[in-house]
């Protein structure tokens, strides 16, 4: 799961370049959707790689909380979806567990688990794709690399969202099969192409959580990542909050960094 | 282990405690001290079938573990483990899990000392693991392993890894002792073992592997050459004692193969050996499935539902083992709570016996960093003629706590 983002999630949902939109030539909302995604997507290219250090709040309906820690590792690949590889820290009865992901534009990804009691690597099905992610209301799909190819387009409206022009446009997943979504409709500010909200809609289609992102900020002069995310389930009450901090951007990490042997060294 | 490993292996393992102190003091940043600390009690149905076997033993047991980045490319690991159990002298025992110096750079990686290496893709046996010696007395399933002396070469490649393991000493199976449950009708007693090498416990055990990922599937080929991890266990008759088994180490040849295979929503996994150098050769496999029900009845919880078969040819009656032909399904429950709780229940039936296990195991997180274990076990139906048959009327009930500091 591409814990978090390589094409970030902020690059994902994503609307569309108002280049396309002249008087003779009429774009249909589709268009125009899959153009805004592809337009976001194309703003975040050339990041090569991150890493980050995020804490996973999760609160019940009676507003207990848990919190887990994960460090992260993005390396984006030209041509196909980003590698990935995220690293538990705590609770504690988890530490060491890790996670490594290669997204890909067509086909399933590939995912393998690191157990480090018994040092043992796992291949994971990704087409178990509506699970949730440790306990968490993120569902591994949430969570994944968001290429561009993995939905449908549709844009919607423009309209203003806390103060900011926004793109509003629902996307279809593609394997609508495995997806725990029937669609998501998403907020992505005109401007920048980051994204700030999404809806997602059960397979009843109804609404099932709302994800709001705060706290963007541009790093290389170019590339947006939020400091929060903050996912809440209307039908359970359960709410989970992603706190980002830490980004470094040109690590320097290579194919190396995100295979098995590389997998079971990890601290 | 016998007293004379234990006299070899632990000033070793002394003065790598010593120099990883040493080179501690230099330089304190990198530096991560954590473990565990576990208290367990076992609730036994029945009295045991031999006498002086307990119905409620409890046991406590601690690790430390260590780890330092001298350099980015340079770790030293360190894990202790001891257990003090209140009723069977065989099962109050340490070890040095692992004390190892690990070296990389992008081209290779060399790791030196205590290490632990896990092959193997199927869920409820584990065949093909073959480096790490068993630590019997810790648990049934054998997923408990005593740190291993070896030289570990890793050359990872595009076209797959190759890896090469010199493994200087050998380590003893631990077995319970004369008060234990899940033991042999006799006991088994370590310090008589037998080896078939004149080099005994030194003999120089070598493997090779190769592993790459290949479209959707990841799979593993190696060849091992040296000293079986799973004895023979022989009558030794002294006149002037009472008899007992002492296990009797083999030099073996074998070629092993794993594989994990996704396909669809299902996983597929296998495991098999070819070993020559007993008696005669001979094979085994287990493989099976693993499909998971996302969200099952609107609600967060995911149902893995597993079936795994195994088969010895050795079950002629040659050499008896436990898992000779026999199927095996599981039910995984994961609440995905806040607690992590979840629920494993797996039944494994010989099919030519009818001798049935029942396996049910829960665990939950208790706040941040305790976690408790349920777990139980019934044997039914145990047939005399199965090796497993020792195990008739050792039906439990454990709970354990565990600290993660």
């Amino acid at each position: 799961m591409n814990l978090f983002f390589s094409k970030t999630l902020t690059a994902s949902f994503l609307f569309a370049p108002l280049l396309f939109v002249s008087p003779v030539y009429s774009e249909t909302a589709e268009e125009k959707g899959l153009a805004i995604a592809m337009e976001a997507d194309k703003r975040d290219e050339g990041f090569g790689d991150y890493t980050a250090n995020m804490t996973m709040i999760l609160k019940n309906r009676q507003g207990k909380e848990s919190r887990r820690t994960i460090r992260s590792k993005t390396l984006e690949v030209p041509g196909d979806g980003d590698k990935s590889l995220s690293i538990f820290d705590t609770p504690r009865d988890v530490k060491g567990t890790a996670f490594l992901t290669f997204s890909h534009k067509k086909g399933d990804d590939e995912q393998w688990l690191y157990l480090p009691a018994l040092k043992r690597v796992k291949r994971i099905n990704s087409r178990n794709k509506s699970g949730s992610f440790m306990g968490s209301e993120f569902a591994y799909e949430d969570i994944a690399s968001q290429e561009v190819e993995k939905y449908t387009y549709k844009h919607l409206r423009e309209e203003e969202y806390q103060g900011t022009l926004c793109f509003v446009g629902e996307s279809f997943p593609v394997d609508k099969k495995n997806s725990g979504y029937t669609k998501r409709i998403s907020w992505v500010d005109t401007a920048e192409y980051r994204l700030l909200k999404v809806e997602f809609y059960d397979r009843k289609k109804s609404l099932l959580k709302t994800l709001t992102i705060e706290g963007y900020q541009q790093y290389l002069d170019k590339y947006w990542r939020a400091d929060s995310m903050n996912m809440v389930n209307h039908q359970t009450g359960k709410s989970t909050t992603l706190l980002w901090n830490d980004y470094k951007f040109r690590t320097g990490l290579t194919d190396k960094d995100f295979n098995s042997t590389s997998l079971k060294r990890v601290r | 282990m016998s007293a004379k490993l234990r006299q070899k292996t632990f000033p070793a393992a002394g003065a790598f405690i010593l120099a990883f102190l040493l080179l501690l003091s230099s330089n304190v940043q990198s530096f991560e001290i954590d473990g565990e600390i576990s208290i367990q009690g076992f609730l036994f149905f029945e009295n045991g079938a031999w006498p002086h076997q307990e119905n409620e033993p409890v046991s406590g047991a601690g690790n430390i573990k260590i780890y330092h980045e001298i350099r980015d490319n340079f770790h030293l690991s360190l894990e202790a483990f001891y257990r003090i159990d209140s009723e069977d002298q065989e099962r109050s025992h340490g070890d040095l899990r692992l004390a190892e110096a690990l070296y990389f750079t992008d081209n290779w990686e060399i790791s030196i000392g205590l290490g632990r290496v896990f092959w193997g893709a199927t869920e409820f046996v584990h065949l093909v693991d073959i480096i790490n010696q068993t630590d019997q007395v810790e648990a049934l399933d054998g997923e408990e392993k005593l740190g291993q002396p070896m030289l570990h070469l890793t050359v990872p490649r595009d076209w797959g890894v190759v890896e090469a393991f010199v493994l200087p000493c050998f380590r003893e199976r631990t077995f319970p002792g004369v008060n234990g449950r899940f033991r042999t009708p006799l006991p088994v007693d370590t310090d008589q073992a037998v080896y078939e090498s004149s080099a005994g416990q030194h003999h120089t055990d070598l493997a090779i592997r190769y592993s790459t990922t290949v479209g959707d599937t990841d799979l593993g080929l190696y060849y091992f050459n040296g000293t079986a991890r799973d004895p023979i266990l022989l009558l030794s008759h002294k006149p002037t004692s009472p008899p007992i088994l002492h296990p009797y180490y083999e030099q073996i040849g074998q070629t092993g193969l794993d594989l994990q295979m996704v396909t669809g929503e299902w996983l597929l996994k296998g495991e098999a050996y070819y070993r020559i150098g007993q008696s005669r050769p001979y094979a085994a496999t287990t493989f099976g499935f693993e499909y998971t029900l996302v969200g099952i009845a609107d609600t967060m919880m995911d149902l893995g539902l597993i079936g795994e078969y195994v088969y010895d040819d050795r079950d002629d009656g040659w050499l008896p083992t436990i898992y000779e032909n026999d199927i095996m399904a599981g039910l995984r429950l994961a609440v995905n709570d806040m607690d992590d709780s979840n629920i494993l229940f797996g039944v494994i039936r010989d099919i030519h016996h009818g001798s049935t296990i029942i396996a049910v195991e829960a665990s939950r997180r208790l706040g941040d960093s305790i976690r408790i274990n349920l777990d139980a076990s019934f044997f039914i139906n145990m047939d005399i003629m199965d090796p497993a048959a020792s195990l008739a009327r050792d039906d439990f009930v454990k709970l354990e706590l565990v600290w993660y500091w």
